[in-house]
């Protein structure tokens, strides 16, 4: 009945019918139609999953049309974006777009993951969704770290001299991984040739199947419930229907942001205070390095609890400890469905929830710390 | 009754309809002006291939033509023996634009008579540094000028 | 290896001052003499660090401890009175044999240039005592070279060298010249330049003046010692009519227009046919020369120039005030400006054909900075309206699925 009324016209109705015969879909959009979203008062950061998508997408069509005039290399990588900005038409826009979608994206991610952690949707039978989306959150940072080097300015030059001056502290293996990182000992064109591979070959393959799996794990699952639902009677609770209900109102959603990046990238095509991107002067490896080196925002906690740590903390050097920290502390955050035995029973796990308030605590502090301290 | 409520839901339709049209057409259209090429279809790389020849060169009066390198404004001149050198053009007393002397073999600023020798020392005058050189390709016709050895 | 080399030399220099210091005469005078005496000062002075000693120039034998016995040496020269000075010191200086010994780049030719001087002719044939000897600018006992900072004849200490007698009303009184070239000095665009900018390329007093032989450049010399710097300047000026009147006239050259110690920086309202010009100290429009016309013109020529060159500076501003890249259309300012400063050159042609002719080339590229960054600020407003388009298609599209999601709710809800 439902299916029939969504489709009207004489022509798409033929068309529908069409591939209907050949690949049954009207078996999924009935499955999609039984599909139900609980409605709650947070109900409003289902959204935010969606929202990452939509960036997401813009991130890929953007990015390709940059990928048409970037030409990577140290003779020509900066030149190419500062040909994009003046010389395309709506260049400056499209890598506006790009610059604003990434960070948003960064952000609606961050916002979707603690609202997933604290509502302890995560549980049994959703791990792997949880597990799966940590691991997307690592590659869209490997995502912001490589494509920041990609214009070959003086701030991101140093940014990522810095940032792979990092990964040269692990032990043992980091002064390889530091070589392999930067294509030499230095950070220099062959660095740019690895990191564009990285940036639009390598990690968007990994992104697109880890994704597609996020994306199945959802579907087949459906939202999950809040917690306090267990004990309520069936009349208490409200739904509504996922097709079309809710991919209707993510529609909507995603028309708003929308609006919003494009409000971003007109008025604020540099980015604007801590997210800011002007192209600036190219790199220059003999130039002095500017006097503030900062990383983006999302490293920043990283960046500042690395720099609070003593020089040497027994034995072991105070960042490489720090670094240590943060990889186990990752490896955790990434384990919880399987360490929180309480919230598969239905229960909510009260170190669990501090742990997390912990977290965000820490994350927002050492943030604002980063940037009020000098 | 029924009839008002069709119109009112053909409208919404037809809203619907043109609003999905209009804002593809928003989204779609710096798209396609950026895939549309520019007048100067590639960027320029920071080896710059300079739009005249050695030829153009030796008829100027000066044996010596000026080229924009990035935001910087360079010279480039033929030295004896028929090498070519680049300079910065700018001097560096008081950023007036220098200019060829073939009659003295050197490279002159006539503001306050600063004297640079071929390679960019300054040799005379009032210029305080030298000016920094550029490095000189000529593949056939076309000449390549940079800051790299490359 | 080097390192030795290095501590070796270090030794022998120590050595070297530890004789100096330790010969009988410092010994002894360093008991009666304040730090401030030849004693101590001496120290700093370039001759004692090259190793020359106080018998090199006072004559006597530094090892013997009686002064009297000291004074009774042959070749005993003593201190030598204000008028013995310029020989005293020439003994070595002007001994080309001996200076190529200790320094093959210094010139032995000071006397014979000192002697040419102003104030070596009032020395020699006045036995003026108050007129300037080596010692009134090159210090005593702290005699240092030009290119050392603390050195009273380094480029940035020599105009207050020159000033402690010139500029000192009371010890100039009777010599009936002027005592205020030092705050004019400090006014002008040279003095500016090396005072305040400190730059080294500026002239100081000896630039115009000559150093040993200092005496005011004549008027015939006058545009060849300033076109050592303004070599165009002076090449245009030799070729107009100007140099030939103002020869016949006897006027000074630059002087006429430029003044001499209170060279304020050029501006284009020295010329016009108008005051405050300069031009119509001269010439007036029945004087038969074309005078006043050809300055119109030329003024004309460069104010538009100038205005021009205001405007697109403005227009450009605005556009890159507004966030838009206007780096080409900044270098094509950059050239306009060199035209401009070629255009004021040219003024020296006193050619108005030339003058006009240069500066419409600039007022040409000037229009052609305004016209694109008028586009760039056109360019600007496009995307803002643009914005605003999109908004309005995507907010109607909002709205109508909002609606459409209020129907559906309602009729799912009645199902």
């Amino acid at each position: 009945m439902n299916n029939k009324d969504n489709v009207q016209s004489g022509l798409v109705k033929n068309v529908y019918r069409w591939i209907d015969d050949r690949f049954q879909i009207n078996a999924l959009v009935d499955y999609m139609s039984h599909k139900e979203v609980p409605v709650h008062r947070h109900s409003a950061f289902y959204y935010f999953g969606g929202i990452a998508l939509f960036l997401f997408i813009v991130q890929v069509i953007t990015g390709i049309l940059l990928l048409m005039y970037y030409r990577p290399g140290a003779d020509s990588a900066y030149e190419s974006v500062r040909f994009i900005i003046t010389n395309v038409s709506f260049g400056w826009l499209i890598r506006a777009l790009h610059s604003w979608s990434a960070n948003l994206m960064i952000f609606a991610v961050f916002v979707h993951m603690f609202s997933v952690y604290f509502t302890s949707a995560y549980r049994k039978p959703r791990e792997l969704t949880w597990v799966s989306g940590m691991l997307l959150l690592a590659l869209a940072l490997f995502f912001g770290f490589s494509g920041y080097l990609l214009p070959w300015n003086q701030l991101s030059f140093f940014a990522t001299r810095v940032g792979t001056g990092m990964a040269g502290i692990a032990p043992v293996i980091g002064e390889k991984l530091l070589i392999i990182l930067r294509g030499g000992e230095e950070v220099t064109g062959a660095t740019i040739g690895r990191f564009f591979g990285l940036h639009v070959a390598i990690l968007p393959g990994i992104f697109t199947v880890l994704l597609s799996a996020h994306l199945i794990f959802i579907q087949r699952q459906g939202m999950s419930e809040p917690l306090e639902w267990k004990n309520k009677g069936a009349h208490e609770k409200r739904y509504i229907k996922f097709f079309p209900s809710f991919l209707m109102r993510d529609l909507l959603v995603w028309l708003i942001v929308l609006n919003v990046l494009a409000v971003l990238a007109v008025v604020f095509p540099d980015g604007i205070g801590l997210v800011h991107w002007p192209l600036g002067i190219k790199a220059d490896p003999f130039a002095p390095p500017p006097a503030v080196i900062r990383p983006e925002w999302y490293f920043m906690f990283a960046f500042q609890a690395l720099k609070f740590l003593p020089a040497h903390i027994l034995f072991i050097e105070g960042e490489l400890l720090g670094m240590g920290v943060f990889t186990v502390g990752g490896i955790i955050w990434a384990l919880v469905p399987f360490l929180d035995k309480k919230s598969s029973k239905g229960q909510k796990s009260k170190f669990f929830q501090a742990f997390g308030c912990f977290v965000l605590a820490f994350i927002i502090v050492m943030t604002f710390l980063g940037y009020i301290l000098k | 009754m029924a009839s008002d409520k069709t119109t009112r839901r053909g409208f919404l339709e037809f809203v619907l309809g043109g609003g999905v049209i209009a804002t593809l057409g928003a989204i779609f259209y710096p798209m396609f002006k950026y895939i549309t090429p520019p007048p100067v279809a590639e960027a320029k790389l920071s080896q710059l291939k300079l739009s005249f020849t050695r030829a153009d060169i030796e008829a100027e009066k000066q044996k010596a033509k000026y080229f924009k390198y990035g935001r910087h404004l360079g010279i480039i001149f033929l030295e004896d023996k028929n090498v070519l050198g680049a300079l910065s053009a700018i001097c560096t007393h008081l950023q007036c634009t220098v200019q060829n002397r073939p009659d003295w073999g050197i490279i002159w600023c006539a503001c306050h008579n600063g004297k640079y020798s071929y390679d960019g020392k300054n040799i005379s005058g009032p210029p305080p540094r030298p000016l920094f050189q550029f490095k000189v390709k000529e593949v056939g016709d076309t000449i390549f000028v940079s800051l790299e050895d490359s | 290896m080097l390192y030795r080399i290095i501590l070796f030399l270090g030794f022998f220099a120590a050595f070297q001052t530890t004789y100096a210091a330790t010969s009988n005469c410092l010994t002894c005078h360093r008991e009666f003499e304040d730090k401030s005496g030849p004693s101590y000062k001496i120290t700093q002075d370039i001759h004692f660090q090259k190793g020359l000693g106080c018998v090199d120039c006072h004559g006597g034998d530094a090892t013997l401890d009686d002064m009297d016995a000291v004074r009774a040496q042959k070749n005993w020269r003593g201190v030598p009175n204000h008028l013995q000075v310029p020989e005293f010191c020439a003994r070595c200086h002007s001994n080309a044999k001996y200076m190529h010994n200790h320094n093959p780049m210094l010139p032995t030719d000071q006397l014979e240039k000192y002697k040419t001087s102003v104030h070596g002719k009032r020395l020699f044939r006045k036995k003026d005592m108050k007129v300037a000897n080596c010692i009134s600018c090159h210090t005593v006992h702290e005699i240092n070279n030009a290119k050392a900072p603390h050195s009273s004849t380094y480029p940035l200490n020599v105009p207050f060298t020159c000033g402690k007698c010139h500029a000192n009303a009371k010890y100039m009184k009777g010599y009936n010249i002027p005592t205020d070239q030092l705050e004019d000095f400090k006014q002008s665009v040279h003095g500016q330049a090396l005072l305040v900018k400190k730059d080294l390329g500026a002239p100081a007093c000896n630039s115009c003046h000559g150093n040993h032989g200092a005496a005011p450049p004549g008027v015939q010399s006058l545009a060849a010692v300033c076109g050592n710097c303004h070599a165009i300047e002076a090449d245009l000026f030799d070729n107009s009519p100007h140099k030939v009147a103002f020869e016949e006239n006897d006027y000074p050259m630059c002087e006429t227009c430029h003044s001499n110690h209170k060279i304020v920086k050029p501006n284009d309202s020295f010329v016009g046919d108008k005051k405050p010009a300069l031009c119509v100290e001269c010439h007036s429009y029945d004087d038969g020369t074309n005078g006043l016309a050809t300055a119109k013109a030329i003024s004309r020529a460069l104010s538009e120039l100038v205005a021009t060159q205001a405007q697109a500076k403005k227009v450009l501003d605005n556009a890159a005030l507004k966030g838009m890249m206007t780096t080409d259309e900044e270098f094509r300012l950059n050239e306009v400006n060199q035209v401009l400063i070629h255009a004021r050159s040219l003024v020296h042609t006193i050619n108005a054909d030339s003058v006009v002719a240069e500066a419409e080339k600039g007022i040409k590229k000037a229009d052609t900075v305004k016209i694109n960054a008028s586009a760039l600020i056109g360019e600007y407003y496009f995307r803002r309206k643009g914005l605003a388009l999109a908004t309005l298609f995507i907010t109607i599209l909002a709205i109508a699925l909002y609606i459409k999601i209020k129907r559906v709710d309602k009729k799912l809800a009645g199902k």
